[in-house]
């Protein structure tokens, strides 16, 4: 407790079980406040979104076994998407781990292979050093989850604890900080010398606080930016030089312009395959930059021509200041941009208005964008509506948008949303659901009344899930398999079991009006807004086409 | 302006450089001698498809410290991401890619052959070419020790199959640097 209490640890998520009790019992007199979650998962979850939303590291226990494996789907989240968190299960007695006891997991064994790194304690006097090092390695580098796995009997003994006087170090684990200072050079000749360079930027620039140095860079010569789906609002959607996200449901503007770029300036981005489509048909005329915390990223997926490894806050104030220092002639770059405004005029965001009150799902975010100022923490769920969310809302500012890219995790955005209000409670907090993502944790809804975390759910509900449905419609000849969700609960009588205030929302015209309603209506609240149901994402690149093959 | 890199570096002359070898490669790892460690380490090949060769695990002089050397084919794997993934791992302390020309790299093997009394002489024959050690002998069989590079035991075992290879096994080669350093 106190080695949690000097990472400056203020909040925490969870729920208690036989194999922390101890932990639990020693929280009753801890000064920091525990958030009493309904289900691990959700607990996880919520860990992840207060971390995103803060940039601070998420913490979340949970008890063995079945307390610890409900933990599995936040842990690889967590993994996929780079974010800080610490995992901290109790496990069965030492005597009796590998005796198959009383709710054993191995989940140390369980999540190798997505936990940043991951401690299981033999002596208790490990417990303080090995929550000072699992701090360390989820904060540091390219940030991730770190579990601690402690069994009963050593959470439960006691010891001389020492306020730690030195940083931690570990002999195998050396993040990098600032790039090659020579590689910075030849990049940033690399970029005066490109006719249709772009910006390229990922998660990664959220996680280092490095917006305002992005903006700095792009503003160095109005360089066309991008982001992917992860670094929304690093780079100011209303921005001039921005494209619009990339990728799989990006704009044309952007994933075009990546198809013909001379020069491809990546910064804490993975080229993941939402992102690169057909790899052999991906940018075929351009070279790469590509700046990375994580030397592994560099050259996985494409070969990265200039390779910068380091911490993109202190990377790219260095790029910014060798590429002033060349003094290069921007009128260089006309061409491309008239290129780029003549796709952005030919292919703009854009949907057919909903007649007689018909909620077009576009509308709806566009409608929340007007109700919370655009200024508000939007987390989301897994499909149609998120994509929509990253298209139309319109991010201007790190750290608003959460949502879970990597794994794609149906259910993360109601528990996310809590971690989110938890950590930030002077912001609004809205979390957009889908129908059939938001049962899959609707129980954090008692976590929102009884701990009284006034999160506002806005339901974007087309009875289908959605997105699955857009694909049977359109690659698998419209044979619709187990896509419907049928006689859906009553969301609002469900928000009022629970204690939270329902409203609903079938009539375009009173749209904005109701969620305005919403967001001042004191405490949790679920607000149900029937959309279109067989709305379709566009334009999206089909799963494996080329950028060029965009449709819709 | 930096020495050597040109006023204005042409996009056009920018490469990137081969990701395959197109050789075997030994890597030598030292680990922290913690539990786990191995499976850590096999764990991250499964998962991202790299095929390990051979695998040797053993003390190093420091109590604390393990060294796994393992053995993959540079052909099939770009050996550059398989070393950065490995430095991922927190308890993964030094990595080295041996150079084939300045590594010192052994195996051993053990192979058990059904020797009539007919041809147990051709045998012996064979093992002191190898310069192979006879380390059991039964009324059937014979067992040999051979110590030597990973190709020097393929050459054995091709000599000795003919003749009626009943088991044999291998340690997975080990390396060590030529030189002082
Ligand atoms: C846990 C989980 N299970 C299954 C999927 C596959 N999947 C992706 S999107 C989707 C539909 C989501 O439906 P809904 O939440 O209603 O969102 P919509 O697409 O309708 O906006 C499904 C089932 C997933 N991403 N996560
Ligand atoms: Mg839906």
């Amino acid at each position: 407790m106190q080695s949690l209490k000097a990472e400056g640890v203020e909040h925490v998520f969870g729920i208690p079980g036989g194999a922390n009790l101890p932990t639990y019992d020693a929280l009753v007199d801890a000064d920091f406040r525990h958030i009493q979650v309904r289900h691990e998962q959700g607990g996880g979850h919520a860990a992840e979104g207060y971390a995103k939303a803060s940039g601070r590291v998420g913490v979340a226990f949970a008890t063995s076994g079945p307390g610890a494996t409900n933990l599995v789907t936040a842990i690889a989240d967590a993994m996929l998407d780079s974010v800080p968190t610490v995992f901290i299960t109790g496990q069965v007695r030492t005597e009796l781990i590998g005796t198959d006891g009383f709710q054993e997991a191995d989940i140390l064994g369980a999540t190798l292979p997505f936990v940043k790194h991951s401690f299981q304690a033999t002596d208790p006097r490990q417990i303080p050093e090995y929550v000072h090092e699992a701090f360390h390695v989820a904060s540091t580098g390219r940030p991730g989850p770190v579990l601690l796995d402690v069994p009963q009997d050593l959470s439960r003994a006691d010891i001389d604890y020492a306020p730690r006087t030195e940083p931690v170090e570990l002999a195998g684990y050396k993040p990098p900080h600032g790039g090659n200072i020579k590689q910075i050079r030849i990049a940033a000749k690399a970029i005066a010398n490109a006719r249709r360079p772009i910006l390229y930027s990922g998660g990664g620039v959220i996680n280092a606080n490095a917006s305002e140095e992005l903006r700095e860079l792009a503003a160095a010569d109005r360089f066309p930016i991008t982001s992917t789906l992860m670094g929304l609002g690093a780079y100011p959607a209303s921005g001039e030089q921005w494209l619009g996200m990339l990728g799989m449901h990006g704009t044309r503007a952007a994933n075009y312009a990546m198809d013909e770029a001379d020069l491809i300036v990546a910064i804490g981005a993975r080229f993941d395959d939402r992102i690169t489509g057909k790899l052999s048909e991906f940018a075929p005329h351009a070279k790469f930059i590509h700046i990375d915390v994580d030397p592994a990223e560099i050259s996985k997926n494409v070969p990265a021509h200039i390779p910068i490894v380091g911490d993109a806050k202190l990377v790219l104030p260095e790029l910014t200041r060798e590429y002033r220092a060349l003094q290069t002639d921007a009128s260089r770059l006309d061409e491309w941009w008239q290129q780029i405004k003549a796709w952005q005029d030919k292919y703009p965001l854009g949907y057919e208005q909903g007649k007689d009150g018909e909620i077009k799902p576009q509308f709806m975010v566009e409608a929340m964008h007007r109700a919370t100022g655009g200024d508000a923490i939007i987390t989301s769920d897994v499909g149609q509506h998120q994509m929509w969310a990253a298209q139309y809302y319109g991010f201007d500012k790190p750290r608003r948008w959460i949502n879970s890219g990597g794994l794609g995790t149906m259910g993360f955005g109601l528990p996310a949303a809590v971690g989110a209000k938890v950590a930030c409670p002077d912001d609004a907090v809205v979390c957009l659901a889908g129908d059939g993502s938001l049962i899959m944790n609707c129980q954090e809804l008692a976590t929102c009344v009884s701990q009284e975390i006034p999160v506002k759910v806005f339901l974007m509900n087309n009875g289908y899930m959605g997105m699955v449905r857009q694909w049977q419609e359109l690659f698998w000849d419209r044979r619709y398999s187990s896509v419907e969700m049928g006689p859906s609960p009553d969301w609002v009588k469900l928000a009022e079991a629970f204690g939270a205030t329902g409203l609903r929302c079938e009539d375009s015209g009173e749209l904005e009006q109701t969620m305005a309603e919403a967001l001042e209506t004191d405490g949790p609240v679920l607000l149900d807004v029937r959309v279109s149901p067989e709305e379709n994402c566009f334009p999206m690149i089909p799963a494996g086409a080329a950028a060029r093959d965009m449709v819709g | 302006m930096e020495a050597g890199t040109p006023q204005l570096v042409k996009l056009e002359e920018l490469r990137v450089p081969g990701q395959l070898s197109g050789r075997k490669h030994i890597l030598s790892i030292l680990v922290e001698n913690k539990p786990g460690v191995l499976a850590r380490i096999a764990g991250l090949f499964s998962r991202r498809g790299f095929n390990i060769d051979t695998l040797a695990v053993g003390p190093t002089d420091d109590p604390s410290v393990s060294r796994i050397t393992l053995t993959l084919d540079g052909a099939v794997h770009p050996i550059d991401q398989v070393t950065k993934q490995l430095h991922k791992l927190v308890n993964v302390l030094k990595i080295r890619d041996m150079e084939p020309e300045e590594t010192v790299a052994r195996e051993m093997a053990m192979f058990k052959v059904s020797s009539a009394v007919e041809n147990r002489a051709e045998i012996i024959q064979f093992a002191e070419i190898f310069r192979a050690k006879i380390v059991d002998v039964s009324r059937r069989s014979m067992t040999i020790e051979v110590t030597g590079s990973a190709d020097k035991i393929e050459a054995f075992e091709r000599m000795i199959r003919p003749h009626g290879l009943i088991e044999m096994v291998r340690t997975g080669e080990i390396a060590i640097a030529r030189g002082s350093d």
